[in-house]
Formats: C-alpha cells, structure tokens, sequence
C-alpha cells in the first residue's frame, strides 16, 4: 500500500496569494494513498524541508509529491533532502503551482481548482514512480585525439602533461597538419616551423603518448568512458620500427615527377618520400600510385640502398583496436577547391595562387627556398593583387556562406611580408570588409596599412583574364571612390574559404555527432559548453568547429583536453537513471527503436527463451545501454509493442497523469 | 454554430522540458496570462509523446490537446522533434480524416525563451477551443448509433 | 496452376530442399480456404489447394514457421511478397529457412459478393470462361466473374513479386492502381460527413480481433492491447479506451509498416472498410515525404522512423481540403 505525503508551499504569498494553499492541502489529502498532506510558508528552507524529512520518517512515505515552484527550480532540492532520510529520490514528484499556475492566474477560485487538479496528477504519477539508482559506469583512462594538426597535438600534450595515455590518429604520414606550412604567423610574425616543429618533436617523444601516423579511424563503437575504436594504419611500405629517416631512398627513387602536397603541387617529390624535414615521425612513405615497384614490380632501388631494410612491399593496411574514455576531435580544415571560379582564371593560369600557395612559395623551405617568384616564369613579381572573402561570405551557392575568418589578418601578414621582403613590389588587396578583431589584431592591420602603404580597395574583383604578355589583368570596382578598375598584375593571390577537412562526415556518423549543414561539428551548447559535443565523451577542438585562427584554436584545443582530463580523472561516470529499457519478453526485434535513437545506445542480441512445454526458443531482442542513454524516449513511441518505456516518464505515469487532468 | 460561454474546456498539453515547459514556466515568471484550462504535463522530449497519450487524454475527457516542443533544429537530443513532426503530422492528419475537428489538436515550437509566445499560443488555443465547444466525436466515435 | 505449384512442392520436399510446406487447404466449404502446413507429399496430395478462393497471405505464419527446425517452402502471390518482405526487414522472420516460390496473384473471389446476389447452399464454385457455374443444393446458378472479384484484387497495387528463390508463371509490374480513390471520396467530404461515415462503420465492430490476428504488420510477441502496463488494456467493455480508440491506434502501429495488403477488410466479419485506415496512412506518407511503399525493400528506413529537417508542419492538415 502507498503511503504518499503531500507538501503544498506558499512561496510567501507568490502561490498563497493565488492559490488557496489550504484547500489544496485538504483536497489532496483526499486523494487515494495519501496519508499525509501538509502547507508551509517556504518549502524550500531549511525548516520546510526538515518539516518534509519528518514527515518521511515518522510516516514511513513511499512517495511525496510537492506542490511549489518548477520543477526546473527546486526538484532537485527534495530529491536530495528525500535521499538524506532514505526514501528513493526519484519517489518525489513536484505539481508546479506557481510558474505554471499562481503566476499567471488572477482568480483564486479557478487558480486553486487548477492547482488541486495539477497536484492530483502529480500524485497519480507518484503512485506508478519507481526507485531509481543511477548506474555507474568505468572510465578507461586513455584519450584518443582525431586529427595531428596543432589543435591535436596542443590537446594531446595537454591530456598527457596531466598524466593520461594519449593516441593520436593523423591520416598523414606526419603530423603537423595546416601549421607547418605556413610560414609565419599573424600577428607576431614569427616563424610557424619555429614554434610547432617544437611541439611535434614535445609529442612524439613524450611517453604518455602515442602517434598513429597514416591512419585512420574505420569504427567506433561503445560510449563515454568506454568507447572502442579500430584505427586502419595504412600500408606506408616502410618499416616504421627501423626506418631512421636518413631519406637516402628519397633520394635514390627515380620516380621523380609526383605532385609534393606539401608544396601544394608547386613542386614535385619522389614517389617514396618524407612530407618535409622536420616530420614527426620521421618515416618514408612511399605512395603506391607512383611506386613501379608496387605498380609494376620493377625497380626496387629505395630496398637496395636502405642499410636497415625498412622497405617492405609486402605491407597491407593493419588495423588495431584500442580502448578510450574520450575522444577529441581535431580534423581540421582545408581550403575550398577553387573549381568553381572561373573568373578568377585559377584553373589556368599559374599565377593565380591561393594564400596557402603563397605561403609555401614564401616559406625557405618551399619550392622557391624563400624568395617570391611567379610560378610561371619565375620571375620576380612587381604588382600583387589579393582577393577577398573568395568563396566566402557567398550566398550564390558556389561558395560558403559563413566567413573563414583567418582570412583577413593572413592577407594583411602575406602583403606586410611582401612589402617588407621587396619593398619595390605594389600590394593591392580588395575586401569587402576587413575584419580584425582579436588581441593586436587591428593594430597589426593598420600597420600594413599606415606603415606597410599596402593598398587595400574596398570593392569585388569581376575579373581576372591572362595576358599574351604574361601580366594579368584585375578588372575591379573601387566602391568607395565608385571606379572601375583595371590592373596589370604579376599575380593573383586567393584568399580562398577554409572547410572542414572530408573526413569529418563520416567521422560524426560513427561517433554519432552532430553536425551542421556546413559539415562543422556542432558544439553542444554554443555559449556555454564550446568544446563538448552533444554526445557525452566526445569534445571539439580547433577548427573543426568552426573557423579559427592559431590562438583560438590552441586556447580551444587547452580547453577540450581540460573537459577531457575532467572525465579521464573519474574512476566511473554516474548515468541518469531516467532512461530507456526494454522488456524482453514483449520486444519483436524490429530495430525500430534502435533506428530512431539519436545515440546509438540500443543494440540488439539474440537469446534464449523458456518456451511453453519446456522449449526454449532464441529471440532477437534490443538491450539499451544506460550509459549512454539520454534518455530522450524516440524509442519508446517508435516500438511497435510498448517494449520499450522509459524510467521516470514511463506510459503508464503518463497515462495517469492524462486521467487525473482529464476526469 | 452557438457558443455556450460558460463552457471551460480542459485542455492538455504536453510540454518538452527543455524547451516549451521552461517556456511555460518563463511566462509565469513574466506574469504573462493564459487560461486556467491549460493543464501541461511534463515529458522530456516531445518526441516521447505517445499517440496513445493524446487519444486517451480526448477519450477521457479532454477537448483539446496540445504538443509543444523546441523548435526545429534545437532538440536537446538532436532529432527528437523531427520524429515528432512526422508521428503527429500523420496523427493529426488521421484525426481529421475521421471528422474529428482539427481546431482540437495543435503542434507548437515554444523555446524556453519564448513565454510570450507560449502564452500567446494557450490563449489561442483556448479560444479555438472554446469555439468547438465539447469534444463529442473522438469520445464516442465507437458508440452505437441510437 | 494448382497441379503445377503441388507438383514442385512434392519435388522439393523430395529432394530434401525443404522438410515442410505451407500452402492451404479447404474448410467446411470449398469457397472457406485457410492455411495450412504439410509435411508429406500424401498430405499435399489429399488437402492441398490453390483456386480462385486461395487468398490468404502466408507470410504471417512464417514469422513462427522460420523459427522451426529446417526450411519450409512458402508460395507467396505478388502481395504477399511485400508481406513478407516487410517482416524480412524487421528481423521477424528468418529469411534464411524460407524458400520461397512467387506465384500468380488474383484476381481472388469474394464468396460475401456471390451470397449479396441471393445464391444460398453453394456447394461448389467453377470459374469458365470468367463466368462462375456455382453448384447449390437448389440448383445451379452463374454469375459473371468480375461481379465477384474481392474488393482488395479490384484494388491492385501490383503484380511483381519483390522476393522469390523461383518462380512459377511470369512476373509482373507494379500496376497503376485507383487504391486511393476512396480515401480522396472521403477526404473531400465535411468533417461531419466523415465523421457519420466512421461512426457508423466502426459502431459495427464487435472486436473480434480478426483484423489483428491476421495482419502481417501486427505480430507483436504481446500486443499494446494485451499488456496491462501499456496503459491501453483496459478490458471493462464500457467507457473504455482501448474499445474506442482500437482501429486508431492500430492502424497507427502499422503506419509506414502496412503494405496494404488488405487483409484486414478482407476478414472483418462486420465488412468495415479498415483498409481505408491503413491507406489514408499511405497516401499522406507518399504525398508529404515521398513515395514509400513498405516490404518492396528490406534495406530502406521506415519513414516515421526518419525524417527530413524541412519536413512539413501538421498544420498542413489545416490547408487541406474541407473541415
């Protein structure tokens, strides 16, 4: 038998003066199992919840219903102050009496009839409440971070510096990522080589953690705490554990016309090849598509002259297994192909380049060893226009319609650089808006601008046609001065909008993440937890979520290894006891439900059933993992046999509470 | 059609908690008014609102029922509401072609930033209501003939 | 047809293929045709029958039958085939232990439509030349043929068979049917009309559960209106939920699920048109998001288990047609 106690609060006069808190007392205490039904001027305080704790214990409550404020406010404060005297917290129940019903009524008599009503409801659902226990579940205490730019490698130095096993999944044969090829960095101006090669070189010799270079994650399966993930290592034919890295092969290989990445295809490398001299790991590679060897089976010169016998033909792709407790994302992002624009010849003319182009024909270690010159003719360029916000800020649908974001402040580096380096060459740089917010941003703009004489021309560049001379011809509007423009340039250099990295669709399907319609992750709450996704275990770092420059995305990548430290410290994770469950013996094995839950958290096995006449019978049925669970209820509407119900909101708690309105 | 204007309808409504019953509950921190038919009940995703619940709620007694939940895009739990949208779509849709009045059931997104508009909807509602008077038909829609 | 369909069924429990076969056999009267399972070539060969009563679908019974110890043969007309299908996709039946044969489709004969023309004491049923010789104990009497078509064969949806291991006759295409000609009818009535008609069709029921029991979407190991957690059993006959809201809430548990197979009308004893349920669900499915049509896959979503983010509103019903 139900022994229901009833708690109805004045909230001061916030309910009393509405409400006849009196008559509601008394009604409820008329309803079936309550025993005992109480008014107190602030249930909330330390003397009502007290007032509520005694009552429990001298009446030996299975079940309390509180007729105050929100739920939203206050359940929590009973639930705990019933759990302190040991009545289950989930057997307390709260009639919302004051948003949703003294708040927003002027009569007392129809106030106080809805108040008694929205308690008798409250008690109908405490009838068919039952004792909930949150479950715990294990952390395993390793990380694992997706993608080796700076944002991975800042969040993995960091999950390790804390005294966590990291792996870091990077699909190419370095890490390093965007970073290192750049050549310096707004808006300090100091060398990108110089202060990542550091932390590459930090990584992979730190023994917390582990580099998984060439690879890829094919499957993740399991949940926060205990996610299990196949990561692919592809074949790089080399012998990672005995390559030194001495790059004699790279050398030696007479396959030497194959487009250099790195370089952005402005140069070209060997078929077996290290990315660049400062990789992490330092390991050969070598690229199947071009390998006679792999292609054809002649050649065979990069086996003969390695001394330590790394080269390994035979090699196929491995996959491993490993188990985590969180999981960071950090794929990155790549510029926009730049296909689509035609006007801005592009696809034809070599001198057109995008700003990460510009940044390897200017880096020392680029195609050019440093010095800017026209990748056509290799000439010194004189004249230098720059194109804003290319594929950005577009509602045409060729582009994005976001703003990339770095693009202002690289084009102000790129130009002052130049300005710098040769001051004979005239910089042009057509925006539409400049955009520099951040810390010295602006001032290090209008230094290119005031100190630099770079000219910035607020207008659209219509069109960008070669000429038999070879200049190029920047056909523009100057909206400021209202001129059309034509200039002789040497080059043309894109700023091209940035996208998240391909890898990432496929990426949030298997970890079940949200993402939005421009394939960046999505944060679980834009303001207030930047760094977590929705699914629990699984956080965001750098650009994947959104456009970011390199502060922003070390200080993002700091913060995703903070939330990911907070959770790798816990020995187990408490679930809410508030989620799905199936009964076995009513469920058809349809997979409706596991279709419909956003978190992958039912699955299905097949088991044994005792059967009439002592058979049994094997049955496929759904099991809901608790941990993952939140709890949300899709499943139990799209289970065609009420199988599956959910704790704390179950059909039949809610069916009384529809009765207890309704009669 | 005559309106009786002493008939106070019971109205249910089905509320997501992170969304439209802290939009509820912001229209009483507002003091905003709505009528004291509206009944809400608390479920944590719209999509775990049953069609079961609404058709038990007509039969016991309600005459008009009401969903509301975050809008499009902004579930707490990713694609709940979209399942929701197509569940009662269809719900709504097979009500009608039975001849049950339409006015008697509506879908809303209320954020819980929107107690205006939650407010706004129940005195509406209430007033589509109002208009049908009783719920007859979904009642009885097996009595026998007389 | 039925020599050549006995004839293949007794070679294929011969050879060891399958150790049982499911077909059907004859009642008390020739036109009362159930299903039946056979294990030996004598039980085909004294009970089996397949003629132009044989309409019931099969694939229900498999749901059990696949279970059992070793395969069993199936024959599956055209809409069976989507029958079965479906129950392929939601796991319920094992594939696997099914070897299944497609065999020509209808059009069937509704006995109901010979009685309706004032023919009592029928004791036997010929069809030639599409008019029906049918013996009685007063005499004979014919009647065209298609005045006797049942009403789902007069409503086609196809002739193909969307799974089969062979094939008996030839396979046919998806037919352009006016299925939803009655849904339309019904649709542009008022509200009040619409709400007459299904009173007076669903005061009728006697809720025999003959519609549950035989639709091939309703297989549930416990049904919603036998579970006395679901918060719909509710046995008390009078003012009761489940005896109000049954037809709503059933064909709401096959929506997107029911392939329109049409056996619900078929057997209803009170000849309640609840195929017109099932298919108001279809029709609005295919036109608000997209052509749909259950059991002709076994690998696409079940729409109201997925969704487009610019789905429509349900305020759509507002816009439509008249209140």
């Amino acid at each position: 038998m139900q022994r229901i106690g009833v708690f109805v609060c004045h909230c001061g006069t916030n309910i009393a003066a509405t409400v006849d808190v009196k008559a509601v007392a008394e009604a409820l205490g008329h309803e079936p199992g309550v025993v005992i039904s109480q008014e107190y001027q602030y249930m909330c305080s330390e003397s009502g919840q007290d007032l509520v704790k005694n009552a429990i214990k001298e009446n030996n409550l299975t079940g309390v219903v509180v007729c105050s404020c929100s739920p939203r406010m206050h359940e929590n404060t009973f639930r705990k102050a019933a759990a302190s005297v040991g009545l289950n917290p989930y057997l307390v129940e709260i009639a919302n009496i004051r948003e949703q019903c003294s708040w927003i009524h002027k009569d007392i008599a129809s106030a106080t009839d809805k108040a008694i009503i929205l308690g008798k409801a409250a008690v109908a659902k405490v009838h068919l409440n039952a004792p909930l226990t949150a479950g715990e579940s294990p952390v395993v205490k390793r990380a694992l971070v997706i993608g080796g730019g700076i944002a991975g490698i800042q969040t993995a130095l960091d999950i390790a510096e804390a005294g966590f096993e990291v792996d870091i999944v990077e699909k190419e044969p370095t890490i390093g990522g965007k970073m290192a090829q750049i050549d310096k960095t707004f808006p300090t101006l100091d060398c990108a080589a110089c202060i990542l090669t550091p932390k590459m070189v930090e990584a992979s010799q730190n023994e917390k953690i582990t580099i998984h270079s060439f690879s890829e994650v094919s499957d993740v399966k399991g949940f926060v705490g205990n996610f299990t993930v196949t990561i692919k290592k592809k074949a790089r034919f080399v012998d990672e554990t005995k390559c030194t890295g001495c790059g004699l092969c790279t050398e030696k290989c007479p396959m030497k016309k194959v487009p250099n990445e790195f370089n952005m295809g402005l140069d070209n490398r060997r078929a077996v090849y290290i990315p660049f001299a400062q990789a992490v790991p330092k390991v050969a590679t070598i690229d199947p598509n071009y390998c006679m060897m792999l292609k054809n089976g002649k050649c065979g010169i990069c086996s003969k002259v390695c001394s330590v016998g790394a080269i390994d033909y035979k090699q196929t792709d491995k996959f491993i297994e490993q188990k985590y407790g969180a999981i960071v994302v950090a794929t990155g992002f790549n510029p926009i192909k730049l296909d689509k624009y035609d006007e801005f010849a592009y696809s034809y003319c070599p001198d057109v380049v995008t700003s990460l182009e510009l940044e390897r024909l200017m880096n020392a270690a680029g195609p050019n060893g440093g010095t800017l010159l026209r990748p056509s003719d290799k000439t010194h360029p004189h004249t230098i226009v720059f194109v804003q916000c290319v594929g950005s800020r577009c509602d045409d649908g060729k582009g994005k319609q976001y703003c990339s974001k770095i693009c202002c402040m690289y084009t102000a580096k790129h130009a002052m650089l130049i300005r710098e380096k040769y001051p004979d060459t005239e910089v042009y740089v057509f925006y539409i808006d400049v955009r520099t917010p951040g810390k010295n941003f602006d001032e290090f703009y209008r230094r290119a601008v005031e100190q630099y004489d770079v000219h910035y021309i607020k207008g659209m560049v219509g069109k960008v046609t070669p000429k038999a001379d070879g200049k190029i011809d920047v056909q523009a509007s100057d909206l400021i001065s209202n001129e059309q423009l034509h200039i002789d340039a040497d080059m043309v250099v894109l700023a091209a909008a940035i996208e998240p990295d391909k890898t990432a669709r496929p990426l949030a399907t298997m970890l079940t993440t949200q993402m939005d319609t421009n394939d960046f992750f999505t944060e679980a709450h834009p303001k207030l937890r930047p760094v977590e996704s929705a699914t629990a275990g699984i956080f965001l770092s750098g650009a994947c979520q959104g456009p970011k420059d390199i502060p922003e995305t070390v200080a993002q990548a700091s913060a995703a290894a903070a939330k990911a430290i907070g959770l790798l410290c816990k020995n187990s994770i408490t679930c809410n006891p508030c989620v799905a469950h199936s009964d076995e013996l009513m469920c058809n094995g349809c997979s409706a439900c596991e279709k419909v839950c956003p978190y992958g958290a039912i699955t299905y096995q097949d088991k044994e059933f005792r059967m009439p006449n002592r058979t049994t019978a094997i049955r496929r049925v759904a099991s809901v993992n608790p941990a993952v669970c939140q709890g949300c209820g899709a499943c139990t509407v799209a289970c065609p046999s009420g199988a599956m119900d959910l704790n704390g909101f179950s059909n039949s708690q809610i069916m009384a509470e529809v009765d207890a309105i309704c009669k | 059609m005559q309106v009786n204007e002493n008939f106070e309808p019971v109205i249910v409504a089905f509320c997501c908690n992170w969304c439209s019953y802290a939009g509820a509950d912001l229209s009483g921190t507002n003091r905003l008014n709505y009528p004291a038919n509206v009944k809400i009940i608390r479920v944590p995703c719209s999509c775990r609102v049953n069609p079961m619940f609404i058709l038990r709620a007509f039969q016991k007694g309600a005459d008009g029922v009401i969903l509301c939940g975050c809008h499009p895009g902004d579930c707490h739990y990713t694609s709940g509401n979209y399942f929701t949208r197509r569940r009662i779509t269809l719900l709504y849709s097979m009500l009608d072609f039975l001849g049950i009045e339409r006015n008697r059931t509506r879908l809303e997104w209320v954020s819980a930033a929107e107690g205006a508009k939650f407010a706004a909807v129940m005195n509406q509602f209430v007033a589509d209501v109002k208009k049908l008077g009783p719920n007859r038909r979904l009642e009885d829609l097996r009595c026998r003939k007389q | 047809m039925q020599e050549t369909i006995i004839k293949r069924a007794k070679e294929l429990l011969a050879d060891g293929t399958v150790n049982r076969v499911i077909g059907w056999k004859r009642g008390e009267f020739v036109y009362d045709i159930t299903p039946a399972v056979f294990e030996t070539a004598e039980e085909i060969d004294a009970e089996f029958v397949f003629d132009d009563f044989t309409q019931a679908n099969v694939s229900k019974y498999l749901i059990k039958e696949s279970r059992k110890e070793g395969k069993i043969l199936a024959f599956l007309k055209p809409c069976d085939t989507y029958s079965f299908n479906q129950l392929v996709k939601e796991h319920r039946i094992n594939r696997e232990n099914v070897y299944v044969i497609g065999i020509p489709g209808g059009p069937k004969l509704d006995i109901e439509k010979i009685k309706a023309k004032g023919i009592t004491g029928i004791l036997d049923v010929k069809n030639e030349n599409y008019t029906l010789k049918i013996k009685t104990l007063y005499g004979e009497e014919t009647m065209p043929f298609y005045e006797a078509i049942s009403g789902k064969c007069a409503d086609c949806k196809s002739k193909k068979h969307v799974v089969y291991d062979e094939l008996i006759g030839e396979d046919g295409d998806v037919l352009e049917s006016n299925r939803f000609d009655m849904v339309e009818k019904l649709e542009n009535m008022t509200a009040q009309e619409r709400y007459d008609f299904w009173r007076g069709e669903l005061s009728k029921c006697i809720r025999c559960n003959a519609c549950r029991n035989v639709c091939p979407a309703c297989t549930c190991e416990n049904c919603v209106f036998d579970n006395p957690s679901s918060g719909v059993s509710n046995k008390a006959a009078a003012d009761s939920f489940e005896e109000n809201m049954f037809h709503i809430i059933r064909a709401f548990h096959v929506a997107g699920r029911c392939t329109d197979c049409g056996e619900c009308s078929r057997v209803c004893p009170q000849n309640i048109p609840l195929h017109l349920l099932n298919r108001k669900f279809i029709k609005d499915i295919n036109s608000l998001y997209g052509e749909y049509q259950a059991g002709a896959d076994t690998t696409s979503k079940a729409p109201l288990n997925d969704y487009n983010t610019d789905d429509c509103e349900p305020s759509i019903v507002h816009e439509r047609g008249v209140e």
